[in-house]
C-alpha cells in the first residue's frame, strides 16, 4: 500500500501546476447562500475542478477542452482561459437556460451553437480517470499477491483479504446463483462492475480532490455500465433468448397478426438498462445532493441568526456525519444491485431449454 | 432538466476509460484472483475430504490392530493349551510305557527266576541222584554179599518203585 500512497502524493503534485487561484466571479459578500448554485454547481460536470475558495479566490484545476465544430475544426485549449476573459477563439461558456456551463460557439450573428463533438476532459472525466487508474492499480496488487504466493499455504490479509472477501462474496452470493451455468466466463465483466461503482462511490464521497466529483451520480457515467451490461446481455444471449423475444410461449392471437408479446418483451430489453441507468445515478444523485443540503443550512441559519445558526450547526453536523455513514452503506449498495441486476440480466440472457 | 441528459463526451470517454479498465482487469486481473481462490477452495475441500478419509482409515486400522491383538491372543491360548494337553499326553504315554516296560522286564525276569530255579533243582535232583546212587552202590556193594539179602534188597526196591509209580498216577 505504500506504493499507492506515492501514486497518489504524485498524482497531486501532476496536477499542481494546473491549479490556479483567481478572484471570485461571483461573490457571497451580500451574505446570500447561493444554496442551488452550490450544489447544482457541486453535481454538474463542469470544464473545471474547483477545489475551495480562499477568502475570495479560487482555487481550481483547469482542464483541456476538446471540441470539434463544423466552423473552425478542432480545438484544443485550457479551460483556463476562461478567467482571464469572457471568450476565446469564438468559444464560451453559456450562460443560457438550454446550454447553462458548457461551451458554446458564437456566430456572426452572436446565436450560441454546440460544438458538433465536445470531448473535453471534464471534472467527470477527470474523475473517471482517476478511478480507473485507482481500481486497475488496486486490483493488479491484489492480483499480484496471488502470483507471488502460494494460495496453498497461505491466505491474504489485510486489503488484498478485504478484496478476497468481496470477490468471493460476489461470485458465491450474486454471479454463481443469478447467472447459473458457465457462469465463469462473465465474472470478470462482473466485478470490474461492482469495483468501479463501488470505488467510484467512495470517491464521491470524499470531500477533496482527487474525489468529490460526482461520478455515479451522472447519468452520462451510469448509461455507459448500462449500455456494456446491455451489450454483454444482448450479444451473448443464447438462441432461447431471442425466441423468446420475438416468438414468446402464449396464444398465437398474441403474436400474429399484431405481434403484442414480441413488442412487449422487445421494450423490456431497452427498459432493463434503462432502469440499471436511473437507479444507480438517482440513488448517488440524491445522497450527494442531500449531504450538501444538510451542509448548506449551516450557512442559510448563520446568515439569519448567528444563535439559531449556531444551534443548526450541531443539527446540521449530526445529520452530516449521519447522511455519510448512510452514503458508505449506499456506496456498496448501489454497487451490489447493479452487479446483482447484472447478473440476473445476463442469467436471463441464457434460459435453458424448455419444450 | 440537463441534469438527466448524458452528456455526450462524458459518455464516450467513460466508455473509453472502462473498456480500458475491463480489457485490463480481465487480461490481468479478476482471472488470476479467481483462479488463485478456486484453487484454494479446491484445496481445502481436497484436504478436507483426505483428513475425514484418513480419520476413517485410523478406525479401521484400529480395528484391525484390535482384531490382530486379539487373533495373537486367542493363538496364544490355544498353543499353550495345546502345550499343556501335550505335555499332560506325553507324560501320560512315557508312564504307561514306562509300566508296560517294567512289567515286561518283571515278567522276564520272574521267568528267568523260575528257569534258574528250575535248573537249581534239576541239577541238585540229577547231583543228589548219583550221590544217592553211589551211596547205594557203596551200600548195595557191602550188603549184598549174599544172595539171600540179594534177593532180599531187590524185592524192596522193586516194591518202592511199584509204589511211588502209583503216586505219581
Amino acid at each position: 500500500m505504500k506504493t499507492l500512497r506515492y501514486i497518489l502524493l504524485l498524482m497531486a503534485l501532476l496536477f499542481a501546476p494546473l491549479m490556479r487561484c483567481d478572484a471570485a466571479s461571483h461573490g457571497s459578500s451580500d451574505g446570500e447562500v447561493d444554496v442551488k448554485g452550490v450544489i447544482f454547481g457541486h453535481i454538474k460536470d463542469s470544464y473545471e475542478w474547483h477545489l475551495t475558495t480562499i477568502g475570495d479566490k479560487h482555487v481550481t484545476i483547469s482542464l483541456p477542452v476538446i471540441v470539434y465544430s463544423e466552423k473552425s475544426g478542432w480545438n484544443l485549449f485550457s479551460s483556463g482561459v476562461f478567467h482571464k476573459q469572457e471568450e476565446y477563439n469564438g468559444f464560451r461558456i453559456s450562460v443560457s437556460e438550454d446550454n447553462e456551463g458548457k461551451i458554446v460557439e458564437l456566430d456572426e450573428m452572436g446565436n450560441e451553437h454546440r460544438p458538433l463533438i465536445d470531448i473535453s476532459i471534464t471534472k467527470n472525466v477527470l474523475a473517471v480517470f482517476i478511478n480507473s487508474i485507482l481500481l486497475v492499480l488496486l486490483v493488479l496488487y491484489t492480483a499480484r499477491w496471488y502470483k507471488r504466493h502460494d494460495v496453498r499455504k497461505e491466505a491474504p490479509g489485510g486489503f488484498v483479504g478485504i478484496m478476497e472477501m468481496l470477490i468471493t462474496m460476489l461470485i458465491d452470493d450474486v454471479i454463481k446463483p443469478n447467472v447459473g451455468e458457465g457462469y465463469r466466463r462473465y465474472t470478470p465483466y462482473l466485478l470490474t462492475v461492482f469495483f468501479f461503482i463501488f470505488l467510484s462511490n467512495l470517491m464521491g464521497l470524499l470531500p477533496m480532490f482527487p474525489g468529490g466529483a460526482n461520478v455515479t451520480g451522472n447519468i452520462a457515467v451510469t448509461l455507459a455500465l448500462a449500455l456494456c451490461t446491455f451489450l454483454v446481455v444482448n450479444f451473448m444471449g443464447n438462441k432461447e433468448y431471442y425466441k423468446e423475444i420475438f416468438w414468446p410461449d402464449v396464444p398465437t392471437w398474441l403474436k400474429v397478426p399484431v405481434p403484442l408479446m414480441p413488442l412487449i418483451e422487445l421494450f423490456g430489453v431497452f427498459v432493463k438498462p434503462f432502469a440499471l441507468t436511473i437507479r444507480l445515478f438517482a440513488n448517488i444523485l440524491a445522497g450527494h445532493t442531500a449531504l450538501l443540503a444538510f451542509v448548506c443550512i449551516i450557512f442559510i441559519t448563520m446568515s439569519v441568526n448567528t444563535y439559531i445558526g449556531s444551534g443548526m450547526t450541531v443539527v446540521s453536523v449530526f445529520f452530516t456525519v449521519f447522511m455519510n455513514f448512510l452514503e458508505l452503506l449506499v456506496a456498496f449498495i448501489q454497487a451490489f444491485v447493479f452487479t446483482i441486476l447484472s447478473s440476473v440480466f445476463i442469467g436471463l440472457s441464457r434460459p435453458e431449454h424448455h419444450g | 432538466m440537463s441534469l438527466l441528459l448524458p452528456d455526450a463526451g462524458l459518455l464516450f470517454w467513460m466508455l473509453l476509460a472502462f473498456g480500458i479498465v475491463f480489457f485490463i482487469l480481465y487480461k490481468y486481473g479478476f482471472p488470476i484472483i479467481t483462479g488463485m481462490i478456486e484453487e484454494r477452495k479446491r484445496f481445502i475441500d481436497d484436504s478436507l475430504r483426505n483428513a475425514k478419509e484418513a480419520n476413517e482409515k485410523l478406525a479401521n486400522i484400529k480395528q484391525e490392530s484390535e482384531a490382530i491383538l486379539k487373533a495373537a491372543y486367542d493363538e496364544q491360548t490355544r498353543i499353550l493349551r495345546e502345550a499343556a494337553q501335550m505335555r499332560e499326553q506325553i507324560i501320560n504315554e512315557a508312564c504307561a510305557k514306562a509300566g508296560d516296560e517294567g512289567e515286561k522286564m518283571l515278567a522276564e525276569v520272574r521267568t528267568l527266576i523260575q528257569h534258574e530255579k528250575e535248573n537249581a533243582v534239576r541239577e541238585i535232583r540229577a547231583q543228589v541222584a548219583e550221590l544217592s546212587i553211589s551211596i547205594a552202590e557203596k551200600v548195595i556193594r557191602k550188603e549184598l554179599s549174599t544172595d539171600a539179602q540179594q534177593q532180599e534188597y531187590t524185592r524192596i526196591l522193586v516194591d518202592e518203585a511199584v509204589e511211588a509209580q502209583d503216586k505219581e498216577k
